[in-house]
């Protein structure tokens, strides 16, 4: 049977990473206009959330809702009802070494909030609380390959339902021991709003295949970035949306597997 | 949504290593839990073991990077009821890029991880040396376990929304497939015990000393169980066996309340079911027979009966089958929808077993012994923490 084209229009899109604060300065950097200079990434308190929540949330929440409000505002889209996709490689290292440690130790004497905010969908839940958001929303996983998993999700659910879909995905570093094990140095988030109707920022029009191309690299130092963190694994295809350009990125996803994406100006 | 068939499914949990196991345990209405004797764990609860999990060998090459219980359970299921097989002949068919992956899981293998934190270097606080991460501990490792034990190459993906995981992985196939990204698609949950869970539900005072009573009057908490259930889904052919079980609807919702208490009046729920019922064409009166996600908590039973009673009324027979299985987490949307599928074909509905006397205040037709009748449409429920909710409905062909 002919495949349904996995196309959408990217009408906002929302970034925060090491030296780059929101998707203004990432676009600056990526188009080439500013140098990146690495900085620990900043976290943003987390909006939205009442006080007793807003104290148990971790980097992976703030890094959620920071980068989901921006793309939200940026695309005049209401976050409320939006189904979301979230995709991480990991979910909160600091938190499950909490947990890892507690068990380790002769009482085992676990926090209640810290097993909630274990579940790797806690950004998913912490979101819907802060946004009011009730429509569906995904939690998933596939390691390196994770952005481009939550990409494709995305894109069929813009396909098949025919409803604009919210994409975050975000990764945070686990402190040692794990940290050795799974080296992700900073946190990084982005998300987009991708709808089968152009709106009023759109920053492009994209339509993705899988193709057995390796993964497209992007300039160093930016590369190095790319390489690190898998949520960064985005940066190609961000850099031809900051370029506001046609072209194709391929996007690691799984051996045997990329995620070809086509941008295309929107107007 | 156009109806796809389950042409192939499994479940291996503690009441039975594939489906002629489990069917006749559900069968006798017996329970598969026991007392907790899991690992080093003392807490005074029941949970659902599998028999045989740390026994069970990785095909050849794949021990090394992916050995942990979570993938040894993966495998004990996929080895049952000849599902592997039918996984290789449907990748003969369409081509081994041409079928797809989609499990569940919430606490992956974890387990070793707990464990590892137990052997850390005294000088260096270094992990032992033997230890895994991306084959084990991380929230992948099933499905790329399963990708390379199944000799697949289609898109692969987890889906880790605690209890709801594997109920959501068909919804996500289903639409993947309407897509044409694939032919076929491999769903599943797998999740096995560990000690986060044990002690993370314990600490929230979710956890029952006894085995877990779904719908009550003096239900307290849940037991936690383990399962590997598979389901392999391919697009409806021109002629189809009577008994050949069809999935009909999804829905998901999300609560947007609370972390890990459900909406009171079970608003995301209703909503899951709703979707469900639209997107199979299907009305409230079209359901015969509803697998609760009955975990045994007061909460969750309340929000789920008031959920139900509003959307399919309270006369519909329904029935958890976590007092056999125990909570199986991420495992328990696709272990659930495997009995209901064995439901469908066998005509009968289990009963909720453990629980005696059921709550008053819960407006459900909750059923307490088996019941034969002929079934031609079912739902199953899945809800997790964080509110994500998912209702699956399954049916027969004919």
């Amino acid at each position: 049977m002919n495949p349904t084209p996995l196309s959408a229009y990217v009408n906002g899109v929302g970034l925060l990473g090491p030296g780059i604060a929101n998707w203004a300065e990432g676009a600056d950097i990526l188009s080439g206009r500013h140098r990146w200079v690495s900085a620990p990434t900043v976290l943003p308190p987390p909006e939205g959330l009442p006080p007793a929540e807003r104290r148990r949330t971790g980097a992976v929440v703030k890094l959620a809702l920071a980068v989901g409000l921006e793309a939200t505002r940026q695309a005049g889209a209401d976050p409320a009802r939006l189904p979301a996709v979230f995709t991480s490689s990991g979910g909160d290292g600091q938190n499950c070494h909490e947990i890892c440690q507690v068990l380790a130790s002769a009482e085992r004497q676990l926090s209640p909030t810290r097993f909630h905010n274990s579940v790797h969908n806690a950004a998913a839940g912490y979101w819907s609380i802060a946004t009011g958001a009730t429509p569906a929303s995904n939690a998933l996983c596939a390691y390196d390959a994770s952005f481009a998993a939550g990409l494709l999700e995305a894109l069929t659910q813009v396909a098949i339902e025919r409803t604009a879909v919210l994409l975050i995905a975000y990764d945070a570093s686990y402190p040692e021991p794990l940290r050795s094990v799974r080296p992700i140095p900073d946190a990084f988030a982005v998300a987009m709003v991708l709808a089968p109707d152009v709106g009023p920022a759109a920053l492009g029009k994209i339509e993705a295949h899988l193709s057995g191309a390796p993964a497209d690299t992007i300039a160093e130092p930016l590369e190095a970035l790319r390489r690190a963190i898998p949520a960064a694994r985005s940066l190609p295809l961000l850099a031809l949306l900051a370029r506001s350009g046609a072209g194709n990125a391929v996007l690691e996803y799984l051996d045997h597997a990329g995620l070809v994406v086509t941008v295309s100006p929107c107007r | 949504m156009t109806p796809l068939v389950l042409s192939a499914l499994t479940a291996t949990s503690c009441i039975g290593r594939g489906v002629s196991q489990t069917l006749a345990t559900l069968r006798a209405a017996r329970s598969g839990l026991t007392p907790c004797a899991f690992e080093t764990v003392t807490l005074d609860t029941y949970v659902g073991e599998v028999a045989g999990v740390d026994d069970t060998r990785l095909p050849a090459g794949l021990e090394e990077e992916f050995a942990c219980r979570n993938n040894r359970l993966a495998w004990l299921g996929l080895l049952q009821d000849g599902f592997a097989e039918a996984v290789a002949a449907a990748a003969a068919r369409y081509g081994a890029a041409r079928v797809g992956l989609f499990l569940g899981t919430s606490t992956s293998g974890i387990l070793d991880s707990e464990i590892a934190y137990r052997q850390r270097d005294a000088f260096s606080g270094a992990l032992p040396g033997t230890f895994r991460y991306r084959g084990a501990h991380n929230t992948f490792s099933v499905a790329a376990f399963a990708r390379r034990a199944l000799k697949l190459q289609g898109p692969a993906v987890v889906v880790s929304s605690a209890c709801s995981s594997s109920g959501k992985v068909f919804a996500s196939a289903q639409r993947a497939i309407a897509a044409g990204l694939m032919d076929a698609a491999v769903v599943g949950g797998v999740d096995s015990l560990c000690l986060t869970t044990l002690y993370g539900f314990h600490a929230l005072q979710l956890v029952s000393a006894a085995p877990c009573r779904p719908f009550d009057l003096a239900r307290n908490g849940i037991s936690i169980g383990e399962a590997a259930a598979f389901a392999l889904l391919e697009r409806t052919p021109g002629s189809l066996d009577a008994d050949a079980v069809l999935l009909l609807g999804t829905g998901e919702s999300s609560d947007a309340h609370h972390m890990s208490a459900p909406h009171p009046q079970g608003r995301g729920a209703r909503a899951a079911m709703e979707q469900a019922l639209t997107a199979a064409s299907l009305g409230a009166s079209d359901i015969y027979y509803i697998n609760l996600h009955g975990t045994g908590t007061p909460s969750n039973d309340e929000a789920e009966a008031c959920a139900v009673a509003a959307v399919l009324g309270p006369a519909v027979p329904g029935s958890s089958t976590k007092g056999a299985t125990g909570h199986t987490l991420g495992a328990a949307g696709a272990l659930e929808a495997v009995i209901c599928a064995l439901a469908l074909r066998e005509g009968f509905m289990p009963a909720g077993v453990n629980t005696r006397t059921i709550d008053p205040a819960l407006e459900v037709n909750y059923l307490l012994e088996n019941r034969a009748a002929p079934l031609i449409r079912v739902m199953s429920n899945s809800f997790g923490f964080g509110g994500s909710n998912c209702s699956l409905i399954l049916g027969r062909a004919g």
